[in-house]
C-alpha cells in the first residue's frame, strides 16, 4: 500500500518537473532570435489595442453608446486568442511530440498542459496591458472584478478541456485539424468579439440567449462587465436570472469530463498510433 | 512479488493493427462502416506468451534478430507500449535509454538542453543544478554551453547527452544497443559505463542483436525469435543456442542478379554466392557472356555494413586472364581469401571490365553478403591471430 503511494507521488512529482521544463523551453523557443524578445509578449497587445482602436474607434465608430469601446474590444480579442492558441496548438501537440512518446514513458497529458500553461503565460502579459488602458482611459470598474480570477479559471479549464479532446483525436484522425480551423472560422463570428453584444440582443432575444450560452461569450461578457463598463450586458441580464449561469457552467463541466475520459482512454496507445 | 524481484513479466502478448490502408481520415474510416466491417485490418503478432522475471541487481540481456519482437517488448517493459494482454509488474524506479538525449532540441543552448533532458529523467531543476558542473566536465564542453545545439557536431552532441544518462541514478535501467554506436572511443566509454553499472550491482536490461555484447555483460538472457521465448537461462547456454539456430543460416548468402548493375551489359553477372567456412571467405561469381568477348576482367570489393570499403581485387591485379568466351556461354570466377575480417556483416560487391580497364561490363553493388562469427568483437576492419608475448 504504501509502495503505491509512494509511486503515485513520484509519478506526481515527475509531472511537476516535466510541466516547468517544457513550458520554460517552450517560452524561450518563442521569442528566440528575435532582437526585442520577451518584450515582444507587451508589445503585441499593445500594437493590437492601436489597431483596434483606430478602425473601429476612430474610422468606423462602431461602438455606438457602449463607452471605452477599445478597451471593450480588446478584451475580447485577447480572450479569443488565448482560446484559439490553446485549441490550435493542442490539436498537433501530441502528434507533434510523438519522437518523444516512443522513447519515454511520462504522463501523456503533460504534453497538453504545458502548452495551454505557456498561452496562461500570454494571457498574463495580454492583462497587464489591457489593464494600463484601463487606467488610461478611466474605465468603470465594478466590484464583480474580484470575480475576474473565477473567469479566467473558467477559460482555462474550458480551452485545455477542449485541448484535450482536439490531440487525442488528431492521432487517429487528421481531418480534425481542418475541421476545427473551419469550426473557429464560424465561431469567431458566434461569439460577440469584433461587435457588441447589444447589437444582437436588441434584435433577437432568443439569438442572444443561445449565444451567450457559450462559455467563451459569457465570460468575455462578465469581463467586460466587471472591467470596462457596468452597461455590457451578461448572461445573467439576458436570461433576467442569474440562474443562466447553469447553462455555460455545465457545458464547461461536462465538457471537461468527456475529454479527459476520452484522452485517458487513448493515452496509452498514442505511442504506436501517433 | 517476491522482493529480489526486479521486474517480473507475465503471459505478454502485443498484437499491432495493420490496416492495408490506414484509416487516417474520416472520410475513410465512414466508408469503412459503410462497406461493412474491417476485414482490411490484419493482425500482426509481435510477442507471443513472453514471461520472465528479472532478479535484482542481475544484468539481463534480451537478444534476437532484427524483427523478432526484442525491441517491441524493450518498449513494453519501458511502459511506452501497453501489452494486449499480460502484465508487466517494475519493482523500484525505472529509467529506460532507449536513445541518447532524449527531447534535445537543436534550437536550445547545451545548457537549456541538460535542463530539458534531466528533467525528462526525472532529476528536478535543484538537482540538475547540483550536478552541471560535473555533467559539462564529463562532456568536456565547458566553452560550449551557451551555444545552440544545432551548432555541435554530432560527437559533441553524443558526448552531452552520455553524459547526462551517466548521472541517472536508478534502480532499474533499459539499455538499448543504440547505445553502443558511434566510434571506438566512445563504445570504450560505453563499456566502461557498463562495467561501472555491473560493479554497483545495478538491475540493468541490455537489448542488443550482438550476441558477444551479450555474452560479455551479462548473467542471464532471453532468446526472442518470430516473437516467442526461444530459450532462457545462462548467458553461455543462450549463446549456444542462438550460434546454433543462426550461424549456419548466416553465413550464406545467394543472390541472383534480377534487378541487374549498369554498364554495357556484354556480359552479364547471374548469380554470387558467398559463405563463409573453414577454409575461408568463399566468393563464386557466376557471369554470363552476351557477346564474343576476350579476357573480361572480373572483380569485387568487401565493404563493412556501415559502407565503408574493407578489401578487394579483380583477374587483372591478381594476373588471371579469363580467356575468350562466346555468346551464351557461362562462367564461374571462384575466389577464397583468409577469414582475417573482425566479427560483423560484410557487403559484397561485383564488377566486370572489358580489358581496357576503364569500360564497364557490368557494375553491381550489394551483390552479396556474409556474416563472419568471431568469438569476439574488435572495432577494427581486421581480427587477425596476434602473437602477444609479455616479457
Amino acid at each position: 500500500m504504501s509502495s503505491k503511494i509512494q509511486q503515485i507521488t513520484a509519478r506526481y512529482r515527475y509531472s511537476v518537473i516535466l510541466l516547468r521544463e517544457l513550458v520554460i523551453s517552450d517560452f524561450k523557443l518563442r521569442y528566440q532570435n528575435s532582437v526585442l524578445g520577451y518584450f515582444w509578449s507587451l508589445l503585441r497587445p499593445f500594437s493590437l489595442f492601436v489597431i483596434l482602436y483606430l478602425v473601429f474607434v476612430k474610422i468606423l465608430k462602431a461602438g455606438g453608446d457602449i463607452p471605452h469601446f477599445g478597451v471593450y474590444l480588446l478584451i475580447g480579442i485577447v480572450v479569443w486568442n488565448y482560446f484559439s492558441e490553446v485549441t490550435n496548438n493542442s490539436v498537433l501537440s501530441i502528434v507533434g511530440k510523438g519522437d518523444l512518446l516512443r522513447k519515454v514513458n511520462f504522463p501523456r497529458y503533460i504534453i497538453v498542459v504545458a502548452g495551454s500553461f505557456s498561452a496562461l503565460i500570454n494571457l498574463f502579459f495580454n492583462f497587464i496591458v489591457i489593464g494600463v488602458f484601463m487606467v488610461i482611459a478611466k474605465t468603470q470598474v465594478s466590484s464583480a472584478i474580484i470575480l475576474l480570477p473565477l473567469l479566467v479559471v473558467e477559460l482555462f479549464v474550458f480551452s485545455l478541456a477542449i485541448g484535450f479532446l482536439l490531440s487525442a483525436l488528431y492521432v487517429r484522425y487528421r481531418d480534425m485539424v481542418f475541421i476545427w480551423e473551419v469550426l473557429m472560422q464560424g465561431a469567431f463570428f458566434a461569439t460577440p468579439i469584433m461587435y457588441a453584444f447589444s447589437l444582437v440582443s436588441g434584435r433577437s432575444p432568443v439569438m442572444a440567449k443561445i449565444m451567450i450560452s457559450n462559455p467563451i461569450a459569457q465570460l468575455m461578457q462578465d469581463m467586460r462587465y466587471a472591467l470596462v463598463t457596468p452597461r455590457s450586458e451578461t448572461i445573467g441580464s439576458t436570461f433576467g436570472s442569474a440562474l443562466g449561469y447553469i447553462i455555460p457552467a455545465l457545458i464547461v463541466l461536462v465538457t471537461a469530463v468527456l475529454a479527459g475520459l476520452y484522452f485517458r482512454s487513448r493515452a496509452p496507445y498514442f505511442a504506436e498510433e501517433v | 512479488m517476491n522482493d529480489d524481484i526486479a521486474i517480473r513479466v507475465e503471459g505478454v502478448y502485443k498484437d499491432f493493427a495493420l490496416p492495408h490502408e490506414k484509416n487516417l481520415t474520416l472520410k475513410s474510416t465512414f466508408l469503412q462502416k459503410i462497406r461493412g466491417g474491417n476485414k482490411t485490418i490484419e493482425k500482426q503478432h509481435a510477442l507471443n506468451n513472453i514471461s520472465f522475471d528479472v532478479k535484482k541487481g542481475e544484468f539481463f540481456g534480451i537478444v534476437g534478430r532484427n524483427g523478432s519482437g526484442k525491441s517491441t517488448l524493450l518498449k513494453i517493459l519501458a511502459q511506452i507500449y501497453k501489452p494486449t494482454k499480460g502484465t508487466v509488474a517494475v519493482n523500484g524506479r525505472l529509467v529506460p535509454f532507449i536513445e541518447l538525449g532524449v527531447g534535445f532540441n537543436p534550437e536550445l543552448t547545451g545548457r537549456d538542453n541538460v535542463y530539458l533532458s534531466a528533467s525528462l529523467m526525472g532529476f528536478s531543476k535543484k538537482e540538475i543544478d547540483g550536478m552541471y558542473n560535473d555533467i559539462v566536465d564529463f562532456a568536456e564542453l565547458e566553452n560550449f554551453m551557451d551555444q545552440k545545439l544545432k551548432n555541435y557536431s554530432s560527437g559533441m552532441q553524443v558526448r552531452l547527452a552520455f553524459s547526462i544518462a551517466t548521472r541517472v541514478d536508478t534502480d532499474i535501467l533499459l539499455i538499448d544497443e543504440v547505445l553502443a554506436v558511434g566510434d571506438a572511443d566512445f563504445q570504450r566509454k560505453c563499456f566502461d559505463y557498463f562495467k561501472q553499472l555491473k560493479k554497483n550491482k545495478k538491475t540493468v536490461v541490455f537489448v542488443s542483436h550482438d550476441m558477444n555484447a551479450i555474452k560479455e555483460y551479462c548473467d542471464r538472457a532471453v532468446l526472442i525469435e518470430a516473437s516467442e521465448i526461444k530459450k532462457i537461462g545462462e548467458t553461455t547456454k543462450v549463446s549456444e543456442l542462438y550460434t546454433k539456430l543462426f550461424s549456419t543460416e548466416q553465413v550464406a548468402s545467394s543472390k541472383t542478379n534480377s534487378d541487374g548493375g549498369w554498364g554495357n551489359m556484354k556480359a552479364s553477372i547471374v548469380r554470387i554466392n558467398t559463405f563463409v567456412d573453414k577454409s575461408g571467405i568463399n566468393i563464386r561469381q557466376t557471369i554470363k557472356v552476351a557477346t564474343d568477348i576476350t579476357d573480361i576482367i572480373v572483380g569485387f570489393r568487401v565493404r563493412d555494413a556501415a559502407g565503408k570499403e574493407v578489401l578487394g581485387t579483380n583477374t587483372k591485379h591478381e594476373s588471371v586472364e579469363t580467356g575468350t568466351k562466346v555468346l551464351g556461354q557461362q562462367f564461374e570466377v571462384s575466389w577464397t581469401l583468409p577469414n582475417i575480417l573482425s566479427d560483423g556483416t560484410y557487403i559484397v560487391d561485383t564488377a566486370l571490365l572489358e580489358s581496357d580497364q576503364v569500360t564497364v561490363v557490368e557494375w553491381l553493388d550489394e551483390s552479396g553478403t556474409f556474416r563472419v562469427q568471431k568469438d569476439r568483437h574488435l572495432p577494427y576492419a581486421v581480427d587477425l591471430d596476434y602473437k602477444v608475448v609479455i616479457k
